[in-house]
């Protein structure tokens, strides 16, 4: 059990790594970065199992990483939110242009 | 008697299972909004219905019976909620014959 | 039992790849912010999975409720050209970017495997010491324990992260953003659902001292909460200059900062509770933490320029 989901953690961890390279929207990297923490997340919670009993300390760290995670989102997507209104200008003024030419 | 109470059990727990399949069947096939939706419904009510008493059978004391009772009422009472908003915003939305993507699963699209 | 189990385990984890897959590369950016909220509810799962109810209790609230209304939020504000398909990502040149990324990332999973594997052989000595200074604690449950006795001061820091991540927000001003009227049946059941959060809110911080539970979920439930009568607008604007507003974001951390001052001048240990006192004194910070957490995430979450800006 604690195999598998230690591999799963590392594969979402990778996931999240090639999607923030690949991806260009803003919000898409956004959900890639938080794919990238779940995946840490979940290595921590899997090695918290390796023992006879659970391991506390991982799970508290976990605890305090979710709220910080869900914070950072919140001012992630705050200064995002310009870029996303900016794409829309140059959208716009790009059709615009296209006509002319 | 508490033989018979877990073959029972097994019974209704199948039966709950299979709703739930039923129900992601339908959500994922059917062709327009209201029948996915309806489909979902039904079936998540029924299911979670029936495997609630299938594991009311199993309990222990009345405790759990009544927790899982209300979890069950509860989740009625806002898949309906959900249903009736998701059905409203769904509302002009075209076959799924009619789109270029057929099998994109459930789009709803937001009028703000 | 085994192989029924790991069957088990393999479907969660395929499922959360599949999911992970679809919420970063679905061509529908709806359809990607839908995935991930699915994501988000089965990774509770996966916590209850792994032994870990506390996580899964916050995960349930806060990466499936709460980001989620983050992430709808922003589709709701963006517009329509960023919601668009995108189909950009099957011409020839993202394929080649595709493919080399992806090569990279093989050789690079080689370098993670060995690192992460290498983990599960170390000495595990941290629980037993944590399980054999428990009753000092004045605490029952481990996990409330280490948040906040053995490693309060980690949890101290993280409420300065969540008023930073604040302060960072009221930075940026921004338009103000208009709730479309609620319907009437969402206001019913708002009104209905609202009062059994402000329940289990407080039970889950009550409990916090001998099973699963604490300040930070209770915190998140409790912000989950305002944020549906924020959005239904049955609760007024909440505004920063409100002086209880700042008293409730600010009154964690002066709380935490008093008993870490008091016990330092007491036994000359920060934050080290004299072991008679250790329980209520954690109670205290708790139930501050749990109001500052909660208020901090409402505002974080639905606080608009009016509400943020003095």
């Amino acid at each position: 059990m604690t195999l598998t989901y230690l591999a799963t953690g590392a594969v979402l961890w990778l996931l999240g790594l090639h999607a923030l390279l690949v991806q260009r929207q803003v919000l898409r990297q956004i959900i890639a970065i938080n794919v990238m923490g779940s995946g840490v997340f979940m290595v921590m919670v899997a090695l918290a199992t390796r023992g006879t009993s659970t391991d506390p300390i991982l799970h508290a760290l976990v605890v305090t990483g979710l709220v910080v995670a869900v914070s950072a989102t919140a001012f992630a997507l705050r200064l995002a939110l310009p870029v996303i209104k900016a794409s829309r200008s140059s959208a716009k003024s790009s059709r615009a242009v296209e006509p002319k030419l | 008697m508490s033989e018979y109470l877990h073959f029972f059990s097994w019974l209704t727990l199948c039966g709950g299972v299979f709703f739930f399949i039923a129900g992601t069947t339908g959500l994922l096939r059917f062709p327009n909004m209201s029948a996915r939706l309806h489909a979902v419904t039904k079936a998540d009510t029924a299911g979670l219905g029936l495997i609630v008493l299938g594991l009311s059978l199993r309990a222990d004391g009345w405790q759990p019976v009544l927790m899982m009772v209300l979890i069950w009422l509860l989740l009625m009472a806002s898949s309906a909620t959900a249903c009736q908003l998701l059905a409203r915003y769904g509302h002009e939305e075209p076959d799924d014959t009619t789109r270029d993507q057929p099998r994109a699963g459930k789009q709803i699209h937001e009028r703000r | 039992m085994s192989g029924v189990e790991s069957v088990f385990d393999f479907a969660l984890a395929g499922l959360l790849l599949m999911l992970a897959i679809g919420a970063l590369h679905a061509p529908r950016l709806y359809v990607c912010v839908m995935l991930f909220i699915a994501f988000g509810l089965v990774l509770a799962l996966t916590w209850a999975r792994l032994g870990a109810p506390d996580l899964a209790l916050a995960e349930a609230a806060i990466g499936a409720g709460l980001t989620g209304v983050l992430m709808l939020g922003m589709l709701a504000r963006s517009p329509q050209e960023v919601m668009e398909v995108s189909r950009r990502v099957l011409s020839r040149g993202n394929l080649a970017v595709w493919a080399l990324s992806g090569l990279v990332l093989v050789m690079l999973s080689q370098v993670l495997w060995r690192g992460v594997s290498g983990l599960l052989d170390g000495p595990v000595l941290l629980p037993d010491m944590a399980a054999h200074h428990q009753e000092q604690t004045g605490v029952d449950h481990p996990v409330t324990a280490v948040l906040l006795n053995y490693r309060a001061w980690d949890t101290l820091l993280e409420l300065v992260v969540l008023l930073l991540a604040l302060l960072g927000v009221r930075q940026v001003r921004l338009s103000r953003e208009r709730f479309p009227a609620p319907w009437p049946l969402l206001l019913a059941w708002t009104r209905v659902l609202v009062p059994l959060t402000v329940l289990v809110g407080g039970y889950v911080l009550w409990r916090g001292a001998f099973a699963p539970g604490g300040a930070f979920q209770a915190g998140a439930v409790l912000a989950a909460g305002a944020v549906a009568l924020r959005l239904c607008q049955v609760l007024p604007p909440i505004r920063w200059q409100q002086l209880w507003v700042r008293a409730l974001i600010v009154g964690g951390l002066m709380i935490f900062l008093l008993v870490g001052l008091v016990s330092a001048g007491w036994r000359g240990g920060w934050l080290a509770y004299p072991s008679a006192w250790a329980g209520t004194m954690i109670l205290l910070i708790e139930v501050a933490a749990a109001l500052s957490i909660a208020t901090i995430l409402t505002l974080l979450v639905v606080g608009e320029d009016e509400e943020l800006w003095p």
